[in-house]
C-alpha cells in the first residue's frame, strides 16, 4: 500500500518531522484559496507512483488565479492510468542542500536499512548505479533502532563526499540523529517496508525540512493500518469508482482471488500455487502464446473456488482459450473437475479449455473432464502446446 | 542419509488443535514423523491426535525431548510462536505461515540468529526426508527415498521437481522448501552446504523463482565453495513484469534487481546447468547422475 505524498507527510509531521506548509484540495476553488493563505505555491498532483513531474502533474504559481486555473488543469489530469483525485498546495522552500534520508527493507540482511546520502533530489536507484560511493547504508538491530554513534557514523560517511558541506557536517551529524531514529521509529511503528525523505531539504539557515515524502506499508500488515487504508481509498477512488488500478485486478481483488492482470493477452492461466501457476505463464510463453493473467487458486481450493476463477479469467473479453494447470496435494483434482464443468456450463463457456491434472484424485478428476468433453492432460509442457494450438496463430 | 529431518526427529506442532495444524499433523503422523507434542496457550494438559498438548513450547520440550518445532499458527502470532521455539532451545523450526507482517519477521530473524535454532520459512512447503519423516506440507505420495538434494523456494513446484525426481528412479535424500518470503529463515546458501557435506546427496536441483537476489548469492556460494556436485537450477516468473507482485509476497522484480535472465546467467556461470522445464530438470539430473 503505497501512501500519498500529502500522507506521508501527515505522518512524518505527527512524529516532529519539518515539512513545508501545505494544504490539500480537491478542487480548483480549494486550490486558490491554499494559494491566497501561502503565497507561491507547488501545485501537485496527488498520485501513488513517481514522474508527476515530467507528465505535467506539478505546477509553481504566483496568485490564487493561477493555482485555480493549474489546479483545474490538473485534477482533469490522469497519470499512467491513475486519475488525479485533488493537489496539494505547498509552500516554496529555500534550499542550501539536498540530501537523501529513507528507511527500506533490505532482504539479504534481514533488516530494515537506514540510507543517507548528500545526492539529493534524484532516484537513490539512479545514485546507487553510478555512484555508490555516494551512499552510506545503516542496519540497526531491529530491537534497539539506530543509536546516535552509528548515525553519526552514517552521517560523516555519506558527507564525505560533499565537500560544500564539510563544514557544517558536525551540526549537520547531530542535527540527523533524531531525524534518522524518528524515521526508523516511523518506519517501524506503520509497517513500512520503504519511508524516505527525498529531497530532504538543508535551508540557508540550517534547518532540515522533508520536501518530499515517500511511504509504502507492508501488505500483509494492513490489518495493523486500516484507518490509513481507508483513507488512501478514499483518495484513489472518486465518484466514478475508478481507483486508477487495473480494473480487473481491483475487482479480483474485492472476489479474494490472488489474480495478476497481463493486458493484451489472449490465454488465460490458473492454477494451485504461486510458483506453478508463474511457471504455467512461462510455459505458455515459451511455445508462443502471450499469458493474459497469473491466477493462483491456493491450497485446497474447493469447485466454487474455481468456478470463481474461471469467471474472472473470462471477464476480460480478450481471453481466447484457459490453461488451468494442477498439481494436487491438498488440492483434490476431482473438486477441481467438478468446478470447471460446473463453470463451463453455468457461464455458458465457448473458448477452448486445457486442464493438467495430476496429484490427488487425479483419475477422478479426469474422469469427470472426459465425460465432460474437456480433454485433461498429464503433461504441463504439451498441455500448455494444446492450448496455443487451439487459441490459434499470432496468441 | 538426509539433511534436517529424519527418523530421530521429535517434533512438536505450535498450533496442533487448528484446523490446518490438526490436518497437517495427521499427514505427517501418517508419513511416519515422530510427533511428541502439540503446543497451544490454554490447552495445556488436553491431549490432540494421541499427544499431550502443553501451554509453552518450553513445558513441551522438558516433558517430551523435542527437538523440531512445527509451527501453523495463524500470521499475527507467527513471528512470536517463531521466537517461542528458538529460546526453548530448539534445533529446528519450520514455519508454514503465509503473510506474516515482514517486520515482524525481521525481528524474530535477529531473535532466531542469536539461538542455536534453524529456521525454515515462513511461507514454506516443509522439508521431506523420503521414507523417514516430513514436516509440512508436501504431499505423502510424492517423495522416494534416493540420491538427489532439493532446495526451492515455491510449494507446487517443489512436489513437481520431487515426483519427476521419484517418477524417473532418481529419488531424493531430502527435499526443502525455504518459502516464497521476502525476509526467510533459510535461505539457498544456509541449505547448500548442507548438501554438500551429506555423501548420499550426489546431485542438487535448485528451484528459484524472481525476486530478491537468494539466487544469484546462491550462485557465488556455488562458485567460491567448490561445490563438487552437479546443480541443476530452474527459476520460475520469466513472464513476469516488473513491479508485479506473483502470489508470493517476495516474488516482484523491482529496479533491476530480481528478474529471471540475471538468475539464470548467474547460476550458469557458477557452472549450474539451467532447465526450462520440470520436465528437463529431471532429464538433466538424469544425464548428470549416469555420467562420468
Amino acid at each position: 500500500m503505497k501512501l500519498l505524498e500529502y500522507q506521508a507527510k501527515r505522518q512524518f509531521a505527527r512524529v516532529g518531522i519539518a515539512v513545508p506548509a501545505g494544504r490539500l484540495a480537491r478542487t480548483p476553488e480549494e486550490a486558490a484559496g491554499a494559494a491566497r493563505e501561502l503565497g507561491r505555491v507547488a501545485v501537485k498532483a496527488q498520485v501513488p507512483i513517481g514522474g508527476r513531474g515530467k507528465a505535467g502533474g506539478i505546477a509553481v504559481v504566483d496568485s490564487p488565479e493561477a493555482a485555480r486555473r493549474d489546479a483545474a488543469r490538473i485534477l482533469a489530469m490522469e497519470i499512467r492510468g491513475y486519475p488525479v483525485r485533488s493537489v496539494w498546495c505547498e509552500a516554496g522552500l529555500e534550499i542550501a542542500h539536498e540530501l537523501y534520508l529513507g528507511v527500506t527493507l533490505d532482504r539479504e540482511r534481514r533488516r530494515l536499512a537506514l540510507i543517507l546520502s548528500a545526492a539529493g533530489g534524484m532516484e537513490i536507484e539512479e545514485v546507487a548505479a553510478t555512484s555508490p560511493e555516494r551512499i552510506a547504508k545503516l542496519w540497526p538491530d531491529p530491537f534497539a533502532g539506530p543509536q546516535p554513534f552509528e548515525v553519526r557514523e552514517l552521517a560523516f560517511a555519506a558527507l564525505a563526499h560533499a565537500p560544500a558541506l564539510a563544514e557544517a557536517r558536525g551540526r549537520l551529524a547531530a542535527a540527523l540523529v533524531p531525524l534518522a531514529q524518528t524515521l526508523h521509529r516511523l518506519a517501524v511503528d506503520l509497517d513500512a517496508v520503504t519511508c524516505e525523505i527525498n529531497p530532504l531539504v538543508l535551508t540557508p539557515e540550517g534547518t532540515l525540512i522533508a520536501a518530499d515524502g515517500k511511504l509504502e506499508v507492508d501488505e500483509n500488515a494492513e490489518y495493523r493500518h486500516r484507518e490509513l487504508a481507508a483513507e488512501l481509498a478514499l483518495d484513489l477512488e472518486g465518484e466514478d469508482g475508478r481507483t486508477g488500478e487495473d480494473p480487473y485486478e481491483a475487482e479480483a481483488k474485492r472476489r479474494g482471488l490472488t489474480y495478476v492482470h497481463l493486458p493484451g493477452g489472449s490465454i488465460g492461466c490458473i492454477g494451485n500455487g504461486a510458483g506453478l501457476v508463474m511457471n504455467t505463464l512461462d510455459l505458455v510463453q515459451q511455445v508462443g502464446g502471450r499469458p493474459n493473467n497469473f491466477l493462483d487458486i491456493g491450497g485446497g481450493a474447493g469447485a466454487e473456488k474455481v468456478r470463481d476463477a474461471l469467471a474472472m479469467v473470462l471477464s476480460d473479453p480478450d481471453v481466447r482459450g484457459v490453461f488451468i494447470n494442477i498439481f494436487g496435494g491438498i488440492t483434490r483434482g476431482d473438486e477441481v473437475a467438478r468446478g470447471v464443468v460446473q463453470a463451463r456450463d453455468e457461464l455458458g463457456i465457448r473458448v477452448p479449455l486445457v486442464v493438467r491434472m495430476t496429484g490427488t484424485n487425479e483419475e477422478e478428476g479426469r474422469r469427470i473432464l472426459a465425460a465432460a468433453g474437456i480433454v485433461p492432460g498429464t503433461s504441463a509442457p504439451e498441455a500448455a502446446r494444446k492450448i496455443v494450438e487451439l487459441v490459434g496463430g499470432g496468441a | 542419509m538426509a539433511i534436517l529431518v529424519d527418523r530421530s526427529t521429535r517434533l512438536l506442532v505450535q498450533g496442533i488443535t487448528g484446523r490446518e495444524g490438526s490436518f497437517h499433523t495427521q499427514q505427517m503422523q501418517a508419513y511416519g514423523t515422530t510427533v511428541v507434542a502439540g503446543v497451544v496457550p490454554g490447552r495445556g494438559g488436553a491431549e490432540a491426535l494421541g499427544v499431550p498438548v502443553f501451554d509453552t513450547v518450553a513445558a513441551a520440550v522438558a516433558a517430551t525431548g523435542a527437538d523440531t518445532a512445527f509451527t501453523i499458527v495463524p500470521p499475527a502470532f507467527a513471528a512470536d510462536a517463531v521466537m517461542e521455539a528458538a529460546a526453548a532451545g530448539l534445533r529446528l523450526g519450520v514455519c508454514v505461515t503465509e503473510g506474516i507482517p515482514v517486520l515482524d519477521m525481521v525481528r524474530a530473524a535477529a531473535f532466531v540468529q542469536r539461538t542455536a535454532m534453524r529456521l525454515i520459512g515462513p511461507n514454506c512447503p516443509g522439508l521431506m526426508t523420503p521414507g523417514e519423516a516430513k514436516i509440512g506440507f508436501i504431499p505423502n505420495h510424492v517423495g522416494r527415498p534416493g540420491r538427489v538434494g532439493v532446495v526451492a523456494r515455491s510449494g507446487t513446484l517443489t512436489y513437481e521437481v520431487i515426483q519427476g525426481l521419484s517418477d524417473a528412479g532418481h529419488g531424493e535424500t531430502t527435499a526443502v522448501g525455504i518459502g516464497g518470503d521476502p525476509v526467510l529463515g533459510s535461505t539457498f546458501v544456509d541449505i547448500l552446504p548442507l548438501f554438500a557435506a551429506d555423501p548420499a546427496t550426489r546431485a542438487v536441483v535448485l528451484v528459484g523463482e524472481i525476486g530478491g537476489s537468494d539466487e544469484e548469492r546462491a550462485a557465488e556460494w556455488i562458485r567460491a565453495s567448490g561445490f563438487d556436485k552437479p546443480v541443476v537450477a530452474f527459476i520460475s516468473g520469466r513472464t513476469a513484469p516488473p513491479g508485479k507482485r506473483m502470489g508470493h509476497a517476495g516474488a516482484i522484480i523491482s529496479g533491476t534487481t530480481g528478474s529471471a535472465q540475471g538468475k539464470i546467467d548467474a547460476l550458469a556461470a557458477a557452472g549450474a546447468a539451467v532447465a526450462s522445464t520440470i520436465e528437463e530438470v529431471v532429464r538433466l539430473v538424469g544425464e548428470r547422475l549416469s555420467g562420468p
